[in-house]
């Protein structure tokens, strides 16, 4: 298990304050009861509820009541499965009964919370492997015209063939270069169709009888070695411009589509050194598409469980850990502790080039509260965290400007 | 009084799109795409007491001569993101949006529809439209890969598709027991197959049934197979036109095919598009309606409709001046692409000969011919006249209820709420109040038994 260890002192956290007060961001990542496989079995957890708009739209208000840039929510396109465990094979779904399974559509969770929510930034996950660009596109724009300006979006790939076989189009997996190349064009194409509409292609010319200026719609002609698209989208152009992209860099067959595609990359973030290296990584992948001069914020990725101390907090894992008759293994980053030692951590993990962090509640129910009712106050205290919503948009909590579009006549020069 | 119970209405509201229906031109026209409008519109509905919001779908920019048309309305948001979003504003309102069969996989529209089920507690309703047109393939990886004559069978194979993934889960799996540890108490839940024609997948369902179990199923279309289609497969079809006769026939023939499905008559609910206008007097309502029609056909429009018949270029014309005396141009080429009017007119010779006919008896410009020929309002009076040709209508069984096209965005459906509503109330022919929850209750509809047995295998 790769839990952090507490960190070390409080004086520490106050040097990196005063050294860098730049704000940090701050998004949590949500799916099911939690990110521990038990956490549907702690009280408070509401287990009965998961397929309900009532349970999603709770979680989402407690985040804006954090001030947090954002909520994510997980999603796949297949059962959920615990690695190996499966009688129908590493690659089925398992047999187990004992842990959360079904999950509703990210980005329609997503679009049911935004009329009850103001602030927050709503990041459906959605899987590129098997959709449609075209369809995602116009879904995003519309979860930005639903939100106001609040759309982003988490692009993951699949190479899982129980997942392929939901869709049977693909008789084999992809490799996995070959699914984020996949994915990077899809993104591609879902930027090009947000910018087919110049943002006054309506122009409602009662004069000529015109409803749009045909001149501001254009065709995006992506040719691709998955697919085609031909445009414009049928979605005016979205009021962020672009929606915010966001992708996973985990590993180096991702870091290309981090890269290449993204304004927010998610990296693990287990200690100082991997993250460092991989942010390096990431950086030297975007000089070399020369998209180096636009803003990139890379986030650290961390599952959280949040206790009054370290004991308390280690205790309760090992409580979930008995209750799921395994150690949690989530494969990712995991930090057990005092939202005080949070608080440190964040801030010293920070300096290898991070941003922002994506927390993961290992229970909502409870990690959930505690970020936005204890680390939140204690950032604040440190003068890194916002004590107010300062921008209606999810690109303007990200300090990220409205981009132009691409397809726009320039002024004559 | 030995007269038989009165029929109960059922009024739905299509959201005004992307057609020349809708006026664009008239000061109270609002913004198609602000969510504010969708709201108001919804809500007015839902005010009302409607049975469901419907809204259209289109998957590409329509184009005339070779340019994006843009004389109409144009643009609209992604039905999934707008109905989900919808369902946070409003509490009874059936969720109804039409998605396309052939562009997209079942899996991921069945997927779509249970969780809108789920976070509209049982709201959702699903019209099932297919297509073949290259034209949309092309924003799409498939292409415009299906074969005209296979539309009906790869929807009905996408819809029998559907409901095996809607089945793969009975409703009774989730335990979400903490204490037992048992979260499902079927470790198989979700599990299908599915070998077909179009299909041939398999594997795990991930959206826990939902509580109307499927959604709502409409279906349009008036050809033999769509009917068909609608007598096997759906809840609900649009109906041809909303006319005694033309209505009454309609009606009788689909209701007539249910039988050997094994089908009740009430098990499918017939709701021609209607449309309306409203007056203090129907005088004023007629002089309302006239004055409608000639914003919704421009000069400009009426060339570019002529065009759909002659298929070629027929800028040069004048629409105040007469039909033009050339023939229209039979081929494969089509001068207007994406528009489903286009392909009405099955023997265009003959249609330009009946107009010019009829031009020169009546002495009517390109304009008028065109207003005249096009389809004219349903209901057009005062609230009272309407409120008595909806009730007569249903009543005599030319249609179960209505689903309304207003023709300004988003309050065109505001009076009719206001004033045509209370009088089919007080007819005792309308709602005054939700009698349950899910649109299944609206519409009288049960809720579906999962199929017995998980796996679905077309023959």
């Amino acid at each position: 298990m790769s839990s952090f260890p507490p960190a070390s002192t409080s004086a520490s956290a106050s040097a990196f304050t005063s050294a860098s007060s730049a704000p940090l961001h701050l998004g949590v990542a949500l799916d099911g009861a939690g990110r521990h496989p038990a956490a549907w079995r702690e009280p408070g957890a509401r287990p009965g509820e998961l397929f309900t708009a009532r349970y999603w739209a709770g979680l989402a208000a407690e985040a804006e009541t954090g001030l947090l840039d954002f909520v994510s929510f997980e999603d796949s396109l297949t059962l959920q499965s615990s690695p190996a465990d499966g009688p129908e094979g590493p690659d089925g779904p398992d047999g187990r009964t004992d842990r959360v399974r079904g999950r509703l559509d990210a980005v329609l969770v997503a679009a049911r919370v935004a009329p009850l929510t103001r602030h927050i930034g709503l990041v459906p996950a959605v899987t590129a492997t098997h959709t449609e660009p075209f369809h995602i596109s116009k879904a995003i724009a519309t979860l930005d015209h639903v939100s106001r300006g609040r759309a982003g979006l988490w692009i993951q790939v699949s190479g899982l063939p129980d997942e392929a076989r939901h869709f049977g189009r693909r008789t084999g997996p992809l490799e996995e270069a070959e699914l984020h190349a996949e994915a990077a064009d899809h993104v591609e194409v879902i930027r090009r169709l947000w910018d087919s509409w110049e943002d006054d292609a309506e122009i409602r010319d009662v004069a000529t009888g015109r409803f749009v200026d045909r001149d501001k719609l254009h065709y995006i002609d992506f040719e691709g070695r998955h697919f085609s698209v031909r445009g414009p989208s049928i979605t005016p152009r979205p009021p962020q411009g672009q929606p915010v992209v966001g992708a996973s860099g985990d590993g180096e067959a991702s870091y290309a589509l981090v890269a290449r595609s993204t304004d927010v990359g998610y990296v693990p973030a287990h200690d100082g050194d991997g993250t460092r290296a991989a942010v390096a990584a990431i950086r030297r992948a975007r000089e070399a598409t020369g998209l180096a001069a636009q803003p990139l914020h890379l986030f650290g990725d961390l599952t959280v469980f949040l206790d009054a101390d370290a004991p308390a907090a280690a205790a309760r894992l090992e409580r979930l850990d008995a209750l799921a008759g395994l150690p949690y293994g989530g494969g990712g980053a995991v930090f057990t502790g005092s939202p005080g030692e949070l608080a440190d951590l964040l801030l010293e993990r920070r300096e290898a080039g991070l941003s922002g962090f994506v927390l993961r509640p290992g229970v909502i129910g409870h990690d959930l509260p505690a970020i936005t009712r204890d680390l939140v106050p204690e950032l604040q205290r440190r003068g890194v965290f916002r004590r107010a919503y300062e921008a209606d948009t999810l690109r303007g909590l990200l300090g990220l400007d409205r981009p132009a579009n691409r397809y726009a006549a320039h002024p004559a020069a | 009084m030995t007269s038989k119970p009165l029929k109960q209405i059922h009024l739905a509201a299509h959201f005004p799109g992307v057609n020349n229906t809708t006026v664009w031109s008239d000061p109270a026209a609002g913004s198609h795409i602000d969510f504010d409008s969708f709201v108001h519109f919804a809500r007015t509905a839902e005010r009302a007491r409607f049975d469901f919001l419907f809204l259209a779908e289109g998957l590409r920019l329509r184009e005339q001569g070779g340019q994006i048309y843009d004389l109409d309305v144009v643009g609209r948001p992604d039905t999934f993101t707008v109905l989900a979003a919808l369902a946070a504003v409003t509490e009874r309102l059936g969720l109804t949006g039409t998605i396309n069969s052939t562009f997209n996989e079942p899996y991921e529209v069945a997927r779509q529809f249970a969780t809108l089920d789920h976070l509209s507690e049982g709201r959702a309703a699903w019209n099932v439209v297919t297509s073949w047109d290259a034209f949309t393939g092309e924003n799409f990886r498939r292409g415009g890969f299906l074969p005209r004559e296979e539309r009906y069978s790869r929807a009905k194979e996408f819809l029998e598709t559907a409901n095996g993934l809607f089945d793969s889960w009975n409703g009774t799996e989730i335990a979400a027991d903490p204490g037992a540890g048992v979260f499902l108490r079927d470790a198989r839940a979700g599990a299908f197959a599915h070998r077909g024609q179009h299909f041939d997948i398999e594997g795990r369902f991930n959206v826990p049934r939902s509580p109307q179990g499927r959604p709502v199923i409409f279906q349009a279309g008036d050809s033999d197979e769509g009917r068909e289609f609608a007598a096997s497969s759906a809840d609900a079809i649009f109906g041809r036109d909303g006319t005694l006769e033309a209505g009454r026939a309609f009606y009788a023939d689909v209701k007539g095919r249910l039988a050997k499905y094994g089908r009740t008559h009430d098990e499918l609910k017939i709701l021609p598009a209607a449309t309306f206008v409203l007056g203090d007097t129907d005088a004023e309502a007629h002089e309302i309606a006239h004055e409608v029609r000639r914003r919704q056909v421009s000069g400009q429009t009426a060339i570019k409709f002529l065009e759909h018949v002659w298929n070629r270029d027929l800028s040069a014309y004048d629409p105040d001046g007469p039909l033009p005396d050339i023939d229209p141009e039979v081929g494969e080429n089509t001068v207007a692409l994406g528009r489903a009017s286009v392909r009405q007119f099955r023997d265009p010779l003959e249609t330009a000969r009946q107009w010019r006919r009829l031009a020169e008896a009546k002495n009517l410009s390109i304009r008028e011919l065109v207003i005249s020929t096009t389809a004219d309002q349903t209901f057009v009076g005062s609230a009272a006249t309407v409120a008595e040709q909806i009730d007569t209508l249903v009543q005599a069984d030319a249609a179960d209820g209505f689903i309304l096209v207003p023709h300004i965005t988003p309050g065109g459906l505001d009076d009719f709420a206001d004033t045509v509503v209370p009088l089919l109330q007080e007819r005792g022919v309308f709602r005054t109040e939700y009698a349950g929850t899910t649109l299944r209750d609206h519409l009288g509809l049960d809720v579906p038994r999962p199929a017995s047995g998980r796996q679905t295998v077309a023959s």
